[in-house]
């Protein structure tokens, strides 16, 4: 199309000029050397697009080096061999291997290039055969494409690196100096995310951050809430600060997909799974260890799916995430996984193995750190058809000495539940019955921190109850199970700490409850009974403390609840699983609701969390000893509030009802005006407002007939 | 108070219309009948029969002696309120979708559907006073902005014609010329269609509802907007009260998205806001489908609620109503 415009244009051209276009040799003509007229070339276009693409194009090809340098004859072969390696790979691009050719000697230059379909496979090419031994005098030299420019510009003098000045870095913790002392949170919605302060006393939320299209799947808080995780296409990155969200690092990862902190939030773990060129291949599963501070790739994992997906309860549901699993505490000493037959534990100083070999647990099913202890229990089912029972064993790290082991029989499944000290530890097991037909369940207590680690176990009454959700307290010793097959469960509370004697008792079951989950708050004491799906959003608010319903209530349809990390507030969301009610409730601890945002394609809702409190549990003891002095300038400083608040509702309103008749004052006076017009339009009828119409009572006679009739009268009956 | 369950329809209702006097209530539905009722006790006083095709709006003169309806049967029809006698047929070649009689009952707007490639259109029709001398003959002929016009009705004075529609704008025309003088604008304006328009009692301000989930207040005059009402379902149905500053919203999902699991998805109540303050003060429970219509009666005191489940619903207020305080 351009072609003929730009002929035409010429043809135009040479007829003003009176010019026979035929009888000229367009091809004779030439510039002077160096000018171009101020035309552009064609060619320096094409250069400048070539070099565009550059930068990306080339990702897929990689270069192997020291190969064999051969003549003529043998060339085939040579490239046979090569193809060969290569396309045990990945899928090689068509004319995607090319050997050059010394035009002088007619030989090999002892290097091809390679263009693979995908920039992954051209990677795992790479890794795979950097280093493979051809034969003795030949050991490849595998690099990528894109990378050569870079190793180009390497200088050949060793620089003294530039040691930046140092830049004091902003307050991450700033959030938590809060005079009023609220908590934050993050609400991601449509395609904003925004942060908020839970402002209670206001009886809303208070914004802090917004922005559009902060992340492109996800958001993330840190275990101890320094930092937002948001993910990308090009990888994570993480925001924080003391007045608003920067940028304080990112961590490239390629189609990262999930990431994991470790709780000491020193650490952050990404995650991407990309799909083989081939299919019948499984997804190649790329996991970076970063550090967060620095950015640094502190380790890489790059495998098949296969490789990362063992033991859980499904195995074949492809990758259970967190693939690595941290010890607890602070100190991020240790990460584990699971691989066959086998429990690798990494420590970070190296993040190498601990010992340098894995633990050999033949079919390990399921592991799990304490929350604060270097203490791993882990799960291996019954094994030889029931000749080797199950077993479930804690084991110490680093020493890998077992502390203690538990045998049970005919088990079909195992589920661990730590409590958040490490005191406990709650194993709920599931029993075959003799005729295999069904299951019970049982519980196997621990308590840890006792001498020799003691066991009890602890069946429900109805043994045949089907487990729906456990959760130990939260810093305490009662746990709560929800169990029952019909349609509303029973609820029982018990306890590892009563009278006396230390033995777990029951403390109360509550009967046929709407509810399928349940939340503790974080400082325990309370607990939220929740019916999400199915039961539409009930809510009860429980204190165990006096074994009494504080509130019931409901949040319609609501998916998602979470207490705020101090215990003083719950939040209960209901997400785009649903299509309508779409938003989330604020309540009191005790079931009182606050307020209610409604946001369209709500997707998440997350509390920021704090660090553990410095307090020492007797200073913990003396403030809630001492509460009532503490708590007497707060509740002044609330009155305050409320009657401010109060106030400025009341002015508000004021405001309005003055602007709104001042408005229906002047839209009056125009209307007396206009009345006259009013009334000629209606034929000279008395206009609207005047005439306010008067019910009358009217009476109407109307005479139906009249007839004559004589009347017999007879006297003296009185 | 108990609401009346006026069963009549056999078809989802589009429109509810109260006389001036507030004793008789019509009725519009996807059957082919209008209904007039007695609005006290819920008695139907009987139908008007002729139509052929869904009815979705009608207007009643202020001397509630004619009826005007709109039909998809491409006409709009005059009626004699008391006998039920069709007194003329204006015929179109698109659905009737909006009639309104202006002040003094000369001249009544009606409005078209985009249909078969004709735009949208507004006719003004003038209206005899003896139905013998009735012409079909148009005053004044808009020919429409894109889309649906779902609501035309009279400006203060006759002077101006204020429609709204599928497009979202508001727009208000000179009823002499057919000029638009006015449009609402992007920023404040309505978002998705605005489904339905009720004008206050005295005609300084009207209310639109629309798809967006809220319900909007102009000024008849300026077109400033005024008020705001957020809800969390679409709007079908806005009502004004003449005696207090409420206002009422009414609508729920689209009836095609329904869902069958439980009644409180639909958020099929009646809501009522503070028309200053915006607050919402309470919702009036009932209909197991979207609210289509809604109408205050003028001495404000009861209101009816037509739904998509063919019932209309007449509240009459309790005592506690009239001393709501918020």
């Amino acid at each position: 199309m351009a072609d003929v415009m730009v002929m035409k244009e010429i043809e135009d051209t040479a007829l003003r000029l009176g010019l026979d276009l035929s009888t000229l040799d367009l091809d004779s003509i030439r510039l002077p050397p160096g000018e171009n007229c101020g035309i552009v070339s064609d060619d320096d276009e094409v250069y400048q697009e070539d070099n565009l693409e550059f930068e990306s194009g080339f990702g897929n090809i990689i270069v192997v080096d020291s190969l064999p340098v051969v003549p003529k004859e043998k060339f085939e072969k040579l490239e046979g061999v090569v193809r060969k390696i290569y396309s045990q790979i990945g899928v090689i691009k068509e004319d995607g291997l090319w050997m050059p050719v010394d035009p002088e000697t007619d030989k090999t230059l002892g290097y091809c290039f390679i263009e693979y379909n995908t920039p992954q496979e051209a990677e795992l090419a790479k890794e795979k055969t950097h280093g493979y031994k051809l034969d003795r005098a030949h050991i490849f030299c595998v690099s990528m494409f894109d990378d050569f420019d870079r190793f180009m510009k390497v200088p050949n003098e060793w620089a003294l690196p530039e040691t930046k000045p140092y830049a004091p870095g902003e307050n991450l913790q700033h959030w938590l100096t809060d005079a009023k002392a609220r908590d934050q949170f993050v609400i991601r919605a449509g395609s904003d995310t925004e942060v908020l302060w839970n402002d209670a006393r206001h009886l809303k939320p208070d914004p802090v951050y917004k922005r559009a299209f902060w992340t492109e799947s996800f958001v993330q808080w840190s275990p101890l809430g320094t930092y937002l995780a948001t993910v990308h296409r090009q990888g994570a990155a993480v925001w924080g600060g003391s007045s608003s969200f920067n940028r304080l690092m990112r961590y490239a990862h390629p189609q990262v997909k999930l990431i994991d902190f470790s709780p000491g939030e020193k650490y952050l773990v990404t995650y991407s799974s990309n799909e083989p060129s081939n299919p019948r291949d499984a997804n190649r599963v790329v996991i970076n260890i970063f550090d967060v501070r620095t950015g640094k790739v502190m380790r890489d994992f790059k495998g098949s799916a296969d490789d990362f997906a063992v033991g859980g309860a499904g195995g074949v549901t492809g990758v259970s995430w967190p693939v690595f699993k941290w010890s607890g505490g602070r100190d991020d000493k240790y990460f584990a996984r699971m691989g066959k037959n086998v429990l690798s534990v990494y420590e970070t100083e190296t993040f190498s193995l601990v010992d340098k070999k894995s633990l050999k647990v033949e079919n390990i099913m399921d592991f799990c750190w304490s929350p604060t202890d270097p203490i791993i229990a882990l799960f291996v089912p019954e094994m030889g058809g029931g000749n080797q029972p199950a077993r479930v064993s804690l084991i110490q790290v680093p020493s890998k000495e077992e502390l203690r082991q538990k045998n049970l029989f005919s088990v079909s499944d195992c589920k661990i539940y730590w409590q958040s000290n490490g005191d406990y530890l709650a194993v709920n097991v599931e029993r075959y019955t003799k005729t295999k037909k069904s299951t019970y369940t049982g519980f196997e207590l621990f308590r840890i921190k006792e001498r020799d680690i003691p066991i009890e176990v602890l069946e429900l009454e109805n043994k045949n109850d089907k487990i729906i959700a456990f959760a130990w307290e939260p810093k305490g010793h009662r746990f709560v199970v929800i169990h029952g097959d019909n349609p509303k469960p029973d609820v029982s509370i018990y306890s590892m700490r009563t009278g006396q004697n230390s033995r777990v008792s029951k403390l109360t079951t509550l009967k046929g409850k709407q509810a399928n989950a349940l939340f503790w708050s974080p400082a325990g004491r309370y607990i939220v009974l929740a019916g999400l799906k199915g039961f539409n959003g009930q809510l009860e608010f429980y204190n165990v403390d006096e074994l009494e319903t504080m509130a019931t209530a409901e949040h319609f349809m609501a998916t998602d609840i979470e207490w705020d990390p101090t215990g003083r507030y719950v939040a209960t969301a209901v997400t785009s699983v649903h299509e309508m009610e779409n938003g989330f409730n604020i309540w009191s601890f005790n079931g009182k609701h606050l307020y209610r945002i409604l946001k369209d394609h709500f997707f998440q809702f997350l509390w920021r969390p704090r660090p553990p409190s410095f307090l020492s549990p007797e200073k913990e003891e003396e403030i809630a000893k001492n509460l009532k002095k503490y708590s007497k300038k707060y509740e002044a400083e609330d009155q305050d509030v409320s009657l401010l608040l109060s106030e400025q509702e009341r002015d508000k309103r004021r405001m309005l009802k003055e602007d709104w008749d001042k408005w229906i004052h002047e839209w009056k006076r125009i209307h007396e005006e206009e009345s006259l017009h009013r009334q000629k339009l209606r034929d000279g009828e008395a206009s609207d407002e005047e005439e306010e119409y008067e019910a009358k009572d009217i009476e109407v006679e109307e005479v139906i007939d009249v007839s004559e009739e004589v009347l017999h009268l007879e006297y003296g009956q009185e | 108070m108990r609401p009346i369950l006026m069963k009549g329809h056999e078809r989802p209702l589009t429109f509810l219309k109260y006389n001036r006097d507030g004793d008789l209530l019509f009725s519009c539905a996807k059957d082919h009948n209008p209904t007039v009722w007695f609005a006290d006790n819920g008695e139907r006083l009987g139908t008007y029969r002729g139509h052929n095709g869904a009815v979705w709006c009608c207007d009643v003169s202020r001397d509630s002696g004619r009826l005007i309806t709109g039909s998809a049967d491409q006409t709009a029809k005059l009626w004699n309120v008391q006998t039920g006698q069709q007194l003329f047929t204006f015929n179109f070649d698109s659905p009737a979708r909006s009639v309104d009689f202006s002040v003094g009952d000369k001249l009544a707007v009606i409005t078209t559907d985009p249909f078969m490639e004709l735009p949208s259109a507004i006719h003004v029709k003038r209206i005899a006073n003896d139905p013998t001398e009735q012409t079909g003959d148009s005053v004044v002929l808009i020919k429409g902005p894109q889309g649906r016009i779902n609501r035309a009705i009279w400006g203060p004075l006759n002077r101006t014609i204020i429609s709204a529609g599928e497009d979202a704008v508001i727009r208000i025309w000179d009823s002499e010329t057919g000029k638009l003088i006015k449009e609402s604008d992007k920023e404040s304006g309505h978002k998705k269609t605005v489904t339905s328009l009720a004008k206050s009692a005295d005609g300084s301000h009207f209310l639109t509802g629309s798809l967006d989930k809220s319900a909007r207040l102009w000024d008849t005059r300026t077109l400033t907007l005024i008020k705001t009402y957020v809800t969390e379902r679409p709007v079908n149905a806005v009502a004004m009260s003449p005696l207090l500053d409420h206002v009422v919203l009414g609508g729920g999902q689209d009836a095609s998205a329904v869902t069958t699991t439980d009644h409180r998805a639909g958020k099929f109540e009646a809501k009522f806001y503070d028309k200053i303050l915006q607050e919402e003060i309470g919702g009036v429970k009932g209909h197991f489908g979207p609210i289509n219509a809604l109408a205050f009666n003028p001495d404000g005191k009861s209101f009816s609620s037509g739904g998509e489940d063919g019932y209309v619903r007449l509240h009459h207020f309790d005592p506690d109503y009239f001393n709501i305080k918020i």
